[in-house]
């Protein structure tokens, strides 16, 4: 019975947090490019963005330990923190502990920012577009049931709102007005020896 | 005029004297404030640089001179090089630096030339404290932090990043930024023992022949205007000080002592020493108009208020020149004025936004009361 | 006496995001063009927590809490 609800524990929880890392992509791009309405203040893009990928972490925290606490499995606490090194789908579920660790900084870095400082907040943030495309590669390579028709429909949906979100993104250019005036004044006074 | 040579400059004035401490307090004592546009007292400058100093601190000779219509200090350098090479090996001592940089401006050749032969005459022993990086030719490249910024990274926009750049400046090493000309007046100081007396100051605009003099402090306006070869026609008002000076009408400006102190016992400033004379045939409107378009297209565009609220200043007053007076944009110049004021990084905005506020009062008559004309140009 | 706090904008920084007015209106608005205006002076202590929050919610931390001096004058 324990090791049935375990193992959909895990896939359920694996489902859910893909959605909620979704979720987190598209409201991240849509923070830099200043969406917004009089219905929906940037503070409330930029607050879901935050509190949705602490709930992402919720939900991975599940997705992990249920995997490795699951017989079946196999799995030891190590596989959840050193990537490749189970016995159980090596490759794929390698990938979702390097996803998750991507994950892991990604939000911790975030949490300290007025500490660390924003650039390298920002360095360590543009992993975040690995972090996605590895967790779904994780997800279709381990899941038993990837192909299963509502998990494959899930996954669909998250792949086209990420893809499309980033569409938007590539062909926005940048939102902030003084971008091309101010690069445009630096490279008139711009007088370093190697650029 | 040619530069005058190192053997010349010793015969005049006697060799270099000690700097150090007391000439700081000789300085404090003597109240000389920066000619580079600030007014900044130069003795407190020193003072504080050379707190912050940990033996290692760096002199930048500002010789940008980046203000359109001021050519004093390239002059100052073409013709003086060693009395400002005297003021910058004074004040390294003074702060304990281990650096001078000379800061001059790229389009100033003969400037560049006359410094760089002056450096080759000195001993080896102050050659081998001097680099020159050249500025580039902007209106905000002669700023502080700006010349910090292009000393230190390779490039001039201000910057606001503390500490302040008299602490932590190049390299992060206490850094003293002082104008050529200033620099010149600590040399002859220094050697005085008492207070300058005389001010460099560019006579441009509607005058016979303009340019640059050394005029006795406290002469009159009108005196410097009339050496400059008298108005070439009759004048209207006075620009004190540059773009970020004041107008004066002419029949008050020409009473008006050159002498910073005193002037800024009046509310003036005598700025980077620019004394523009606006003829009556010129439209003030257009000319403010053509002043507004060139600072709000100076701006580094690193701070939103200076680089929108400037141009919006700019545009509206084009607008008053070319299209006539409409009361909603001498409503939007006052609304956009408070708005811009205080709000940039560094002082460009406030600078425009000042000499706007005296155009606006000065010329009140002409704004309220403009007709529609095409543009004179700037 | 207790500390009281201002905020303090860096100038180059900030780019006009316009978060910071939303969370706290009733000290900054913001200008023609989309940058923010703050209220001088030291910041109420029931303001204290959402302007704790507009600091920290700036995305790219611009806007900070500066301790007040005594009779400073505006900048």
């Amino acid at each position: 019975m324990t090791d049935t609800l375990l193992w959909y524990t895990t896939r359920g929880a694996g489902a859910v947090s893909l959605v909620l890392l979704s979720a987190v992509v598209v409201l991240g791009i849509l923070s830099v490019l200043r969406v917004q309405s009089t219905a929906w203040p940037r503070f409330l893009t930029a607050g879901l963005h935050r509190n949705l990928a602490l709930m992402t972490l919720v939900f991975l925290a599940l997705h992990i330990v249920t995997a490795v606490v699951d017989p079946f499995t196999h799995l030891g606490w190590l596989a959840a923190v050193v990537p490749f090194s189970s016995y159980y789908r090596t490759f794929w579920l390698g990938l979702g502990t390097i996803a998750f660790e991507l994950l892991l900084a990604i939000v911790v870095t975030s949490l300290v920012r007025s500490v660390i400082g924003q650039v390298a907040w920002r360095l360590v943030h543009w992993l975040s577009y690995a972090s996605w495309p590895v967790a779904v590669l994780h997800g279709f390579g381990t899941g038993t049931d990837a192909w299963s028709a509502w998990l494959f429909a899930l996954q669909a949906v998250c792949i086209v709102a990420v893809l499309a979100a980033i569409g938007y993104r590539l062909m926005a250019g940048s939102r902030d007005p003084l971008a091309a005036a101010r690069s445009s004044f630096q490279a008139g006074v711009d007088r370093r020896e190697v650029k | 005029m040619g530069a005058e040579r190192l053997a010349s400059h010793v015969g005049r004035l006697g060799p270099l004297p000690k700097g150090g401490h007391s000439l700081v307090e000789l300085l404090v004592r003597t109240g000389l404030t920066g000619r580079g546009g600030a007014a900044f007292p130069v003795g407190l400058k020193w003072r504080a640089v050379a707190a912050a100093s940990r033996a290692s601190a760096v002199v930048i000779v500002n010789g940008a001179e980046g203000e359109p219509h001021s050519k004093k200090d390239r002059l100052l350098m073409s013709s003086r090089p060693h009395l400002i090479l005297d003021g910058a090996f004074l004040g390294a001592a003074a702060v304990h630096a281990k650096e001078i940089v000379l800061y001059i401006g790229e389009g100033h050749h003969a400037a560049m030339r006359s410094m760089a032969e002056a450096v080759a005459e000195r001993t080896a022993g102050e050659r081998r404290l001097i680099r020159i990086v050249l500025a580039p030719a902007r209106y905000v490249a002669g700023e502080s932090s700006a010349t910090v910024h292009l000393v230190d990274a390779g490039i001039a926009t201000p910057t606001t990043t503390p500490p302040p750049s008299h602490q932590r400046g190049v390299a992060g090493a206490a850094t003293l930024v002082q104008n050529v000309e200033t620099l010149a007046h600590v040399a002859l100081i220094a050697r005085t023992g008492a207070a300058t007396d005389t001010v460099l100051v560019t006579v441009a605009g509607a005058v016979r022949t303009p340019g640059v003099l050394e005029v006795d402090s406290g002469t009159p306006v009108g005196e410097a205007v009339r050496l400059a070869g008298g108005p070439s026609e009759p004048a209207r008002a006075l620009l004190l000080g540059g773009y970020f000076g004041r107008w004066v009408e002419a029949a008050d400006a020409w009473s008006l002592p050159i002498n910073p102190q005193a002037l800024r016992a009046m509310g003036l400033s005598l700025g980077c020493g620019v004394l523009g004379v606006l003829p009556v045939s010129q439209c003030p409107v257009c000319e403010v108009a053509g002043i507004m378009r060139y600072l709000a297209s100076e701006s580094s565009a690193q701070c939103g208020p200076c680089f929108f609220g400037l141009r919006a200043l700019a545009d509206a007053c084009t607008r008053i020149a070319e299209r006539g007076t409409d009361a909603g944009d001498l409503q939007r110049l006052h609304r956009w004025s408070a708005e811009v004021q205080g709000r940039g990084a560094c002082k460009h905005p406030d600078g425009a936004v000042m000499f706007l506020q005296s155009a606006l009062k000065t010329f009140g008559g002409d704004f309220a009361h403009h007709p529609a004309h095409l543009r004179r140009s700037a | 006496m207790s500390k009281r706090f201002e905020l303090a904008v860096d100038r180059i920084k900030c780019d006009g995001r316009g978060l910071c007015a939303e969370i706290l209106p009733e000290m900054i608005r913001l200008d023609s063009w989309g940058y923010p205006i703050i209220a001088p002076g030291p910041i109420p202590e029931h303001l204290m927590g959402l302007a704790q929050r507009a600091v920290e919610d700036c995305p790219v931390l611009a806007i900070a809490l500066r301790r007040a001096e005594a009779q400073k004058q505006k900048a």
